[in-house]
């Protein structure tokens, strides 16, 4: 009998409280930049894809929900045919993003995503790439890689000597 | 056995192994670049230091290079302590101070030797400054990328391409941190074996071009057991597969066979499996001569309704596995069938086998041929009819400074001592042949003949070896050289089409074997199932020809796998062109016998089916598909299996497995053993299937969900116990049945030491392939007493086959790459008719005989036999030229000299000024 009327009391005290609810989505809730919402692949800052097509994306995906083939580019780099993420299997865990080694693939803090038809779920490259460089403003791993481009020289990357000559006999 | 004591514990190792492999066969983890188990050990990257104690006492100890101390009884080792562990990790840190930051663009990442190391000795943070060390690259033609600012230096690359593979363009050049592993130049690597420096290249130097087109994770790979289907040797390789195209090929330990290595058409040359000449579609051919695609369903009521009960003929293939020519001579009748050689082919083959059932001359594998310690090889251009067995036959002549090693008490694993001591002695090799082959360098003595007189040679030496009559120094002098040696080999095969030096090859053998019981003989084979085809059809001998002259009896020819126009002339093709017999041809890419049939079913490679195929030895091995067939494609046997239900053949019709194909063909007296082959599909390995993926393989619910995204499910392999799928258990099985290797920490291909009973020794999972050929032991009579001549005529040559690895192999000149090196069709001229001629090197000549008439570029050669002109055989432009053909060649002085062919480079247009810059 108390113990009701304690729980009466109680609720009847919430008549007077502040109301937590959200207006969304008149009112939309801060999220945080490193919130792990919608995937986005990012572009360097010269505004080339950051994406090599390495696969460790996909690898890292619990559900296995990325999939990408690689090519070369005539400058002989990297980049992907195709990216596909499935984001009916998607958790958002950011996994791809821990490990992508060049900050293309990045999750971003928009979490409206649905849609009446699965389908829809399915994103590709188009999709999913963004025209900004996201969280991580000045990397690009071209310059940093050993790997020669058509715009970058053996030598040229960030901390490499200039090509060694075979044909030298100093000591 | 020794017994070593590493880290307190004692393990028992096999005598005469090195601390490396000890440890590594104690199952302990010993990181290590630049020792291979076939290659021995140089001592030349520090990686697999272990600090070893005098005796119990010895607290301190010194550090050692595992691969460079002996494995002696009661040595003591430690692995673990801090000394040798800072020690390696050391090591690895000085390597990466110069590797590049390129491992998500590096095509070895996932499967990267340096990687694993990397994370075994547990190097993580590089403490070093400075800059890093870049070098250019080359262009090394379309099979190797070249990345040498990811070299650390192992030597693997020299000691395999040079030392134990006979290579002469490539090598480490330059002075201390200078050093370069490469050509003298830009250019196309000329060894066969290429594309070996891929797995044995530890890290990402070496890496498979047309892969890197292409490319995809190892973990992403399907992969299966499978049989090379490039020549009769029948190498064991995994294929891998994504998104339904093949990828890539690589090696397949198997140690009876192709150990470590495989040559560069089993590695590069199935690209025609991917390629735009893949038949996809049921044709039926129309009145107007163009074919149309049927539905599937509607193929059943075409074949119902054009078959009947008339007279059928069914041509079966050297290339087809052993069950579908089973069916197809089941479904026709043993008469009108036929195994699809030409007259010769069949005659030699036939010989051949007859020869290997019969011989007191063992008949050996490649790694026996490996062990010879004296070769003959009689009219075989090995290098390019049966390449591994030329790589094995380049380590046969090593035997002699493995045995002068021994005198000393060298270990053979010791590489730099042995060699060092042996300097240029070799065992000895001798090649008749009417052409230079690639094994000429190493050989004691060569012999350039006609093929008449390679087999009066044989002849002559077998009749000196049993009655000691000759007086001819050169076969006194090989006769010397093969009595005197323990383990002789003889080998030679059908290439030049002469039956002749088959049987002097076994008369030499057969003498040989009187005084010696481990005389070994060896015929190479053309085919994938070249044997097996002729032990399916021993009793009966219906040739190609004998079907064309009774083409107009039969109603309906059905073609397994065949392309008639490779054997027979363009006169036989045209009769059957014009006969009445309605054509079926089943097969994998279009060809001139699919143009001229009245329906075409297309087959899956052997990428997309199983089945078993017969090497040069007998040896019978099952390959496995790595992905499921695409469009209407299906598996030849199942398409006979369809024949059969249209024509009403009821014990056909019931079969509905491949296991039911493979016991009923192990009623056939030759293939009783087939049943021993591989398990059949209900094996189960600890009650799972076996994965054909990798348990990371990744992107299953997103490859094809831009069609659906509701999943399918994973396609059901109901024939064999293989799963096309990531769940079960790779271990433990029958090798056989070993699609892929890996292990925890050893992603690369060096993770194979998991799977073998002892470093470079047996697999877990015991051999596989069985011999279907056992020898009666009775001997083979063979006349020695004929002589065979050839006489030179003025102005008429004598054609003879020059094979090339790239080139005369009908499927594999269907990839892209392989066709760049095949290049154009060449006649060869020895130098002395060359100059009666007047033409040199890179000339024309036109070539006259019976209906013939073309104009071909020159080769012009010190080794030819005079008189005979040799022709790339194989190559489609110049099908009308045939072995033993006499033609009329006169210099062509309208011969237009040919550009070089120019294979597309790796400079890349809008590199900045790249070519003044290069090395």
């Amino acid at each position: 009998m108390l113990s009701s009327l304690r729980t009466m009391w109680h609720i009847f005290k919430h008549l007077f409280q502040k109301a937590e609810t959200v207006q969304y989505p008149e009112q939309m809730p801060y999220l945080a930049p490193r919130y792990r919402g919608r995937i986005v692949l990012t572009r360097d800052p010269d505004g080339e894809e950051r994406c090599v097509a390495c696969n460790l994306c996909a690898a890292a995906c619990p559900v296995d929900c990325i999939a990408l083939q690689k090519d070369t580019r005539d400058d002989g780099t990297w980049y992907p045919e195709f990216f596909r993420i499935n984001f009916s299997r998607c958790i958002m865990c950011g996994m791809c993003e821990e490990a992508c080694p060049t900050y293309a693939i990045q999750l971003t803090p928009d979490f409206e995503m649905c849609e009446y038809d699965r389908q829809n779920m399915v994103y590709e490259k188009e999709h999913l790439l963004i025209d900004g460089v996201g969280k991580y403003p000045d990397y690009n791993f071209y310059r940093v890689s050993g790997l020669q481009t058509a715009t970058k020289d053996k030598g040229e990357a960030i901390n490499e000597a200039m090509p060694i000559d075979t044909k030298s006999l100093m000591p | 056995m020794p017994t070593i004591i590493v880290d307190g514990k004692s393990y028992e190792v096999s005598r005469g192994k090195n601390l490396l492999e000890a440890c590594l066969d104690a199952g302990l983890d010993l990181p290590y670049f630049c020792w291979h188990p076939a290659m021995g050990s140089v001592g030349s990257c520090r990686q697999c230091a272990l600090v070893q104690y005098r005796d119990d006492d010895d607290k301190h100890g010194r550090i050692v290079m595992g691969c460079m101390t002996p494995a002696a009884d009661g040595t003591r080792v430690s692995l673990k302590v801090d000394e040798a562990k800072e020690f390696r990790e050391a090591v690895v840190e000085s390597l990466m101070l110069n590797h590049p930051h390129d491992c998500p663009v590096c095509s070895e990442g996932g499967e990267c030797h340096l990687q694993d190391m990397t994370v075994m000795v547990g190097h993580r943070d590089r403490r070093y400054k400075g800059k890093k060390n870049t070098h250019r690259n080359q262009y090394l033609g379309p099979l190797i990328n070249h990345e040498m600012n990811r070299c650390i230096t192992c030597y693997r690359c020299e000691r395999f391409y040079r030392d134990y593979a006979g290579g002469k363009d490539l090598a480490a050049q330059a002075s201390r941190d200078r050093i370069y592993f490469g050509r003298h130049q830009d250019g196309i690597l000329e060894s066969e074996f290429s594309g070996n420096l891929v797995e044995v290249c530890p890290t990402g130097v070496f890496t498979d071009k047309p892969f890197l087109e292409d490319y995809s994770r190892k973990w992403d790979l399907q992969s299966s057991p499978s049989i090379c289907s490039g020549c009769g040797v029948g190498c064991n390789i995994s294929p891998g597969e994504r998104y339904g195209r093949l990828k890539r090929i690589h090696n397949r330990y198997n140690q009876e066979i192709n150990g470590y290595f495989i040559c560069d058409r089993g590695r590069f040359g199935a690209g025609y499996v991917n390629g735009d000449k893949r038949t996809d579609y049921v044709g039926l051919k129309e009145p107007s001569g163009t074919f149309k695609a049927l539905k599937r369903g509607e193929v059943s009521y075409h074949l119902t309704r054009w078959i009947g009960d008339g007279n059928i003929v069914g041509i079966g293939s050297p290339r087809a596995s052993v069950e579908s020519n089973y069916l197809l001579q089941k479904l026709v009748g043993p008469s009108n069938f036929s195994a699809g050689l030409s007259f010769k082919e069949q005659t030699i083959l036939k010989r051949q086998v007859s020869i290997l059932q019969t011989t007191k001359a063992r008949n050996p594998s490649v790694k026996d041929i490996e062990m010879a310690d004296a070769v003959l090889v009689l009219g075989e251009d090995l290098t390019n009819t049966a390449a591994r067995i030329a790589l094995a036959i380049r380590q046969a002549t090593k035997n002699k400074a493995i045995a002068m090693a021994k005198e000393m008490g060298i270990e053979a694993w010791h590489d730099g001592a042995v060699k060092n001591l042996a300097q240029e002695e070799r065992s000895p090799l001798f090649i008749a042949t009417p052409a230079s082959t690639k094994l000429d360098d190493i050989a004691l003595a060569t012999m350039t003949l006609a093929p008449e007189e390679i087999a009066d040679f044989g002849l002559k030496l077998a009749r000196h070896l049993t009655e000691g009559d000759s007086e001819d120094p050169q076969i006194t002098e090989i006769a010397t050289h093969l009595t005197t040696a323990e383990r002789p080999l003889i080998i030679s095969g059908p290439s030049l089409l002469n039956a002749n030096i088959v049987e002097s090859a076994a008369a030499v053998a057969e003498a040989l074997v009187r005084s010696n019981q481990n005389t070994q003989l060896s015929f190479t084979s053309p085919e994938s199932n070249s044997i097996g085809s002729i032990l399916l059809s021993e009793d009966q001998n219906l040739t190609l020809q004998k079907i064309i002259e009774g083409i107009n009896e039969i109603d309906v020819l059905i073609v397994l796998e065949n392309d008639l126009s490779r054997r027979l002339s363009a006169f036989e093709m045209k009769q059957i062109n014009a006969s009445s017999a309605k054509i079926i041809s089943i097969d994998i890419l279009e060809n001139e016998t699919l143009e001229m049939s009245d329906m075409v079913l297309p087959a899956a490679s052997f990428a997309e089916t199983q089945g078993t195929l017969v090497n040069n030895e007998g040896r019978a091995q099952r390959f496995y598909s790595v992905f499921p067939p695409l469009n209407d494609r299906l598996p030849s046997w199942q398409w006979v299996i369809e024949l059969a239900r249209a024509i009403g053949n009821k014990e056909l019709s019931a079969i509905e497995s491949f296991d039911e194909i493979v016991e009923l063909c192990a009623k056939n007296n030759n293939f009783q053993a087939l049943l021993s082959v591989a398990p059949n599909k209900n094996f189960r390995d600890h009650g799972l299937k076996i994965p054909r993926q990798t348990h990371r393989n990744s992107g299953r619910t997103a490859i094809t969900a831009d069609v659906s995204v509701h999943e399918l499910q994973q396609t059901p392999d109901n024939e064999t116990p293989l799963a096309y799928s990531m769940e079960g258990l790779n271990r433990d099985q029958p090798s056989v049945l070993t699609p892929f290797v890996w292990s925890p920490g050893w992603n690369s291909n060096q993770s194979l030491q998991k799977f073998q009973a002892e470093t470079d020794g047996p697999l877990k999972g015991g051999a596989s392939g069985v011999k279907l050929i056992k020898s009666s032991g009775s001997g083979v009579s063979v006349a020695c007493d004929p002589t065979f001549s050839f006489t030179l005529e003025k102005n008429f040559w004598r054609l003879v086959p020059i094979y090339s690895l790239h080139g005369s192999e009908e499927m594999s000149y269907h990839t892209k790459e392989i066709s760049q090196l095949a290049g154009l069709p060449f006649i060869v001229l020895s130098d002395k008719d060359a100059n009666n001629m007047k033409v040199s090197d890179g000339d024309g000549v036109v070539v006259t005989g019976e209906n013939l008439k073309m104009s071909i570029s020159v080769r012009v050669s010190s080794r030819m036999a005079e008189g005979c002109a040799g022709y790339s055989a194989g190559y489609n432009e110049i099908e009308q030229l045939t072995a033993d053909a006499h033609v009329q060649i006169s210099r062509d002085n309208d011969w237009q000299p040919l550009k070089p062919v120019v294979i597309a480079t790796d400079r890349i247009a809008s590199f900045k000024s790249q070519d003044s810059r290069h090395v």
